[in-house]
């Protein structure tokens, strides 16, 4: 079993807010980020897959597949985006870096044929990162 | 579903790797530059990962204001511009980067409720850094 990591970088605008609590409680947990006005970051994306390594090409993964599919099913739609108002999956998610991790698992997931999804890791800043590893 | 998040932290300390159990001779040969008596110093990174449910109301594994509070009050007043050879757990133990990682994670582990600590990752320079996950 080998694992293949590839990157990429993504920027993004969202805020904090769920619309159950009051005012208050939305501006005591979430702070700064609860400004409905939005702020940004400049996320970075790892993706790890595992897999045994073909004889034939010596690849895990061919990493153009990779990357098309990290490209089509995830940056064209997060990339220079306000999470919450332009991302399907925002509307009734607070895109928190948890829930882009999670989020991003579910797009990958299901488009990987050769090689198994085993980590996502984002960053939203280089002191701050989330990884999910698909558990339940 | 479950999520692991990961906080770094700054912080400098001197130290001066010396074993009383050793002789003079093989302290030098076994700390080589470390055990000059005079110390010397780092800038430590610390990376702290806890893991739990993202909390479907907050979209969050841990606060982080609740974590940056905690590692402040507990780890870098502690550590930060200290000479730590004369902090009580290496007034017997020596100060390498190992044991600081074992330090640190036993004071997380006994304080944090926020979250479960997963790991403890110390880089003493770009080129080191030391992990510890509690005994397996």
């Amino acid at each position: 079993m080998v694992y293949l990591t590839r990157k990429a970088e993504f920027s993004a605008s969202h805020y904090y807010h769920n619309p159950e609590f009051t005012p208050d409680e939305n501006a005591r947990i979430f702070g700064k980020c609860n400004n409905p006005n939005g702020h940004g970051h400049n996320y970075t994306l790892e993706v790890t897959v595992k897999g045994a390594v073909d004889p034939k090409s010596g690849f895990v993964v061919d990493l153009k597949q990779l990357k098309d599919i990290m490209n089509r099913e995830v940056l064209d739609s997060l990339d220079h985006r306000f999470l919450n108002k332009e991302v399907p999956e925002f509307t009734n998610r607070i895109p928190t870096t948890e829930n882009i991790a999670i989020t991003i698992w579910q797009r990958l997931a299901p488009k990987l044929k050769t090689a198994q999804l085993h980590r996502v890791r984002v960053y939203e800043t280089p002191d701050l990162f989330v990884d999910f590893y698909g558990e339940a | 579903m479950k999520a692991h998040l990961s906080r770094r932290y700054m912080f400098s300390a001197s130290h001066r790797l010396h074993s009383d159990e050793m002789s003079e001779e093989q302290n030098r040969s076994v700390y080589g530059k470390c055990n000059n008596p005079y110390g010397h110093g780092h800038n430590y990174m610390l990376e702290i990962t806890v893991s739990g449910p993202v909390d479907e109301r907050k979209g969050m594994v841990c606060n982080l204001v609740d974590l940056d509070a905690f590692v402040q009050q507990h780890v870098l007043e502690r550590y930060d511009h200290q000479n730590l050879n004369l902090i009580q757990e290496f007034t017997k133990q020596v100060p390498t980067t190992e044991n600081l990682c074992i330090a640190i994670y036993e004071i997380v582990q006994r304080g944090l409720r926020h979250a479960h600590l997963e790991k403890v990752r110390i880089e003493e320079t770009m080129m080191n850094s030391f992990e510890y996950m509690g005994e397996m």
